[in-house]
């Protein structure tokens, strides 16, 4: 099982908001996110934009290092944080 | 009875809703809502919801929606989408309501949507982007945005978009196809002196009682037509700047309406020589008459921006702008006096101004 961690600022986005930190089984960056839609529908919209492709201004660390490829694997007992990237104004 | 007014603000750090009773002189400010999204546009739809439209860096574009008069908000974009193979949506700029509790958004690049579920899914009005002309369509300064809707008050099949640099299109067939509609109507920064498309309408807007007489106030100027866009008559007349932003409709008179002149494009675009106001006409833009009584007339530099002027329903109605300094300016005469019904907030992007019970 896979660890996620999201940001608030993605979690206060749903009514019955998922906890910060769940565990997911997945195979791939891409069954994460479907299982995160799966559970609060919509989730895949806020994180994902055409292509599909992960969105722009969102980085997702597996086990620390920055990926951008839906089809990166995900190793059991991985930690994956999502982060939506910093800025100013 | 019309006993309370109400103002939906969207701003660039979310939505807010003023309040106030049936005098309009003492308004109270409740949000920040939407989770301070980015918030372009807020409508009270006919069956009493608030819908809130905009974009986030981050999480991209959406429409929220409250039930409860703002208290809690579920978002949704399902279906807000030019499919995997187009382009990316970036932001909701207008959301409008239609007839038979359809909703409208348009959203940048240029498209329009509709909801027949009252937001929780969208589908695409292919047919606008299927226009010929659409390969060609460039985005101006504020982007390449559908900001205007302007459903026909009786007629499903019939309603006008405006997008900004492309200009204004009519559709008679529910949406299927659509014709432009820019005879008439300036393009000074187009190298062609007539062109059929490319002219930068920054509001459009009928009242219902008179379909086919449409205004908009243009990057070049404000017009007028008689006959559903066919054809635009110039009527910038004696207002001290062809370029602004807004236009609002009396509510109850087809013949009266209101623009904020601003100065050129490249002189900054904001209030000419720090003097605010607010000009009217009661002949369909035949002449005007600059209202400022109440309005701040030295070093106010305000800049109003296309969606934040709106009317009221009451029995005489109120006028009101949002400015991009965070102000809320209030009439409740017309626009004879005004007053200021809230400052301090996030730069104002929207302003709609609505009447309940």
């Amino acid at each position: 099982m896979a660890t996620v961690h999201l940001p608030r600022s993605l979690v206060t986005l749903f009514v019955d908001p998922p906890p910060r930190r769940l565990e997911l089984q997945a195979a791939t960056l891409e069954e994460i996110v479907a299982r995160l839609d799966e559970g609060w529908p919509g989730m895949r919209d806020r994180l994902l934009e055409a292509g599909p492709r992960i969105r722009e201004h969102i980085n997702v660390f597996v086990d620390g290092e920055r990926e951008r490829n839906l089809a990166t694997r995900i190793p059991s007992e991985a930690q994956v944080h999502i982060i939506p990237a910093v800025a100013g104004g | 009875m019309k006993n309370r007014v109400e103002v939906l603000i969207g701003t660039k750090k979310g939505a807010f809703i003023l309040e106030s009773d049936a005098a309009r002189d003492d308004w109270r400010v409740r949000g920040p809502f939407c989770e301070t999204w980015p918030i372009h546009h807020v409508v009270r739809a006919p069956d009493g919801a608030l819908h809130a439209a905009g974009g986030n860096t981050w999480y991209g574009p959406s429409v929220w929606r409250s039930d409860d008069d703002g208290e809690s908000w579920t978002q949704s974009s399902a279906g807000l989408t030019y499919g995997d193979d187009g382009p990316k949506i970036t932001t909701i700029w207008n959301l409008t309501p239609g007839l038979n509790g359809t909703l409208y958004a348009g959203v940048e690049p240029a498209g329009l949507f509709r909801s027949d579920d009252r937001g929780q899914t969208w589908s695409h009005v292919s047919g606008l982007r299927e226009h010929p002309s659409m390969p060609e369509w460039q985005p101006g300064n504020g982007g390449l945005c559908l900001h205007s809707i302007v459903p026909h008050p009786t007629d499903s099949d019939r309603m006008w978009v405006g997008i900004s640099a492309v200009g204004a299109f009519e559709t008679t067939d529910g949406g299927k196809t659509w014709d432009l509609r820019n005879k008439g109507v300036r393009a000074d920064f187009d190298p062609n002196p007539d062109p059929e498309f490319g002219q930068c309408v920054h509001k459009m807007g009928l009242h219902p009682a008179n379909p086919e007489m449409l205004f908009q106030q243009n990057h070049c100027g404000v017009y007028r037509s008689e006959d559903g866009g066919r054809q635009w008559t110039e009527i910038t007349g004696s207002l001290p700047s062809d370029f602004g932003f807004p236009l609002a409709i009396h509510p109850h008179d087809p013949s009266t309406l209101y623009v904020i002149p601003m100065t050129a494009p490249d002189k900054g675009r904001h209030m000419i020589g720090g003097h605010s106001a607010v000009w009217r006409s009661r002949d369909r833009g035949d002449s005007w008459q600059r209202l400022d009584n109440g309005l701040p007339k030295n070093d106010a530099y305000l800049g109003v921006l296309r969606e934040a002027m709106a009317t009221d329903s009451m029995d005489r109605p109120g006028i009101y702008f949002g400015t991009s300094t965070g102000q809320v300016f209030a009439s409740a005469d017309e626009g004879d006096s005004w007053q200021l019904a809230a400052d301090f907030l996030p730069p104002i992007w929207s302003v709609e101004a609505s009447v309940a019970d």
